[in-house]
């Protein structure tokens, strides 16, 4: 793990020990993991509303005459397609088709585009760009990531409280991004209506010093301080991958099942870096698939690396796991051959030397009752 | 934190109680509010030998899975079977309703190397 000297801070951690976090180390940050409890926190986001620090992520603005027709060479899903304040999930693969990283990149203005990445992937990710920036200055890149606090606020009353903290802003509609007014400073404050719980909700971006009063403003509008714990078993009962765990170097997205990301079939998307690898992936069948499971006995809850078996051998292992909190089942997802994928099929899943019975289930696993 | 004064405590944070020749076997306040929400519990085998030290039960919150080490040798008697249906019993009443198991110890001199309240209290703090 990372030395802690090196260990980078979040904007907000003052307002995080206020709050009571239990602080840990995530991809290089020191961040919150949970302050009043996992499973209560989950409870909060999918009932009423929760915020998580995202500040950790990174932001990078790409623009200029150049900047579409670069970002299409870099991405998955073709750009072209964004009319300006909308945004979209992408993924930025390698030559050998493996993900480097998935991201969200919105139209910010008419050659501006907002680019959202991983936290533990922004040193990664910005020097994979910088070295394929065109010489003819066509395109410019931005690393804001040490510009911006970001804070993530989710759950069915989400719109309700960002009309309260913002009064005149403008909503965005689900995937698209607007300014976000009353926290003015360095760099433009910004709301995209995004996240990673499978509710309703927003992400906002807000100037590093104006950070800790947007965290006060919603923790005095009764939003919940959530922590990592909970944003990793929210995510993964929508089946959303985590890069570094669901996604890596060794899988393309059509293995990780993100092909609806990749703009294979669109016959106005250039070429990308990665795309070879994936149009022969498709033509010889894929070698593996992200599969969801579930157990179907009571059992301890699945974590990564557990091993996955069918008929007594073992064909894969676990890359996430929870017990999920909304279901009480215990879910997991795990990279296995095609021929086992199908939704159904019985496998088992080892945790600690004893065998449990588990089911191929359907994405996502939760699913949000009907109001 | 709620140390008990009739009872043994182990470094790694696991407690004892005597009753007779009967130990009962379970983790401490301290213990249960660092690993936060329990949500599953794996204690030992009815007959099971443990060792002092070595892992007896398994207890998993939402985020991690963690050994329980025996605080001593010997034969497990009993095992806590409402643990299963309801292992939150481990976070709201750990030196209740929340123990994991009973066994018997012959070596009373690994009892007398366990730490008293005190020495417990001051480990913690």
């Amino acid at each position: 793990m990372s030395d802690p000297i090196t260990l980078r801070h979040s904007p907000l951690e003052e307002a995080h020990i206020a709050c009571g976090a239990r602080m840990v180390e995530f991809g290089g940050w020191s961040m919150p993991v949970q302050y009043s409890g996992i499973i209560d926190e989950h409870k909060a986001v999918r009932s009423a509303s929760g915020m998580f620090d995202i500040s950790h992520m990174g932001e990078v603005t790409v623009s200029g005459p150049g900047a579409l027709a670069w970002l299409e060479s870099l991405l998955t899903n073709r750009v072209g397609k964004l009319a300006l304040t909308r945004g979209q999930y992408s993924l930025m693969l390698d030559e050998g088709g493996g993900v480097i990283d998935d991201l969200i990149l919105y139209r910010s203005g008419e050659q501006e585009y907002f680019l959202v990445i991983n936290a533990a992937c922004r040193d990664i990710d910005l020097s994979w760009m910088r070295s394929r920036l065109p010489s003819d200055g066509f395109v410019v890149l931005n690393d804001l990531g040490d510009a911006y606090a970001a804070i993530a606020l989710q759950g069915p009353d989400s719109e309700r409280i960002l009309r309260t903290l913002a009064p005149g802003c403008e909503v965005p509609k689900r995937n698209g991004i607007a300014s976000l007014p009353g926290f003015e400073g360095e760099v433009p404050s910004l709301v995209a209506r995004t996240g990673y719980t499978g509710e309703d909700g927003f992400e906002l971006f807000v100037p590093v010093a104006r950070g800790a009063a947007l965290w006060n403003a919603l923790l005095a509008a009764g939003v919940k301080p959530c922590g990592l714990g909970c944003r990793d078993t929210l995510r993964l009962e929508m089946g959303y991958p985590l890069n570094g765990s669901d996604l890596s170097r060794e899988r393309t997205p059509l293995e990780a099942g993100l092909g609806k990301f990749v703009s294979l079939d669109d016959p106005e998307k250039p070429a990308f870096t990665g795309r070879p690898v994936l149009e022969a992936q498709r033509a010889k069948g894929l070698p593996s698939q992200l599969t969801p499971l579930k157990l179907t006995v009571q059992g301890p809850p699945l974590r990564s690396h557990y091993a996955v078996l069918s008929e007594g051998a073992m064909v894969g292992e676990t890359c996430s796991g929870a017990l999920s909190p909304s279901l009480g089942e215990g879910i997991a997802v795990a990279y296995l051959p095609v021929a086992l994928s199908t939704p159904g099929t019985l496998l088992e899943i080892e945790v600690r030397g004893r065998r449990y019975a588990a089911i191929v289930a359907e994405l996502p696993f939760y699913k949000k009752p009907a109001a | 934190m709620n140390v008990p004064a009739d009872l043994r405590y182990a470094k790694t944070h696991e407690w004892i109680r005597l009753d007779g020749d009967t130990i009962t076997v379970g983790i401490t306040d301290h213990a249960q509010a660092e690993l936060t929400d329990i949500v599953y519990a794996e204690p030992p085998k009815v007959g099971a030998e443990v060792k002092a030290g070595a892992t007896a039960a398994v207890v998993e919150s939402v985020k991690a899975a963690s050994d329980i080490y025996s605080p001593l040798s010997g034969t497990v008697t009993e095992v806590n079977s409402e643990l299963s249906g309801n292992p939150a019993l481990l976070n709201t009443d750990p030196f209740g309703q929340g123990w994991i198991y009973k066994m018997k110890a012959p070596d009373s001199s690994e009892i007398d190397a366990l730490l008293t309240p005190e020495a417990y209290t001051a480990q913690i703090s």
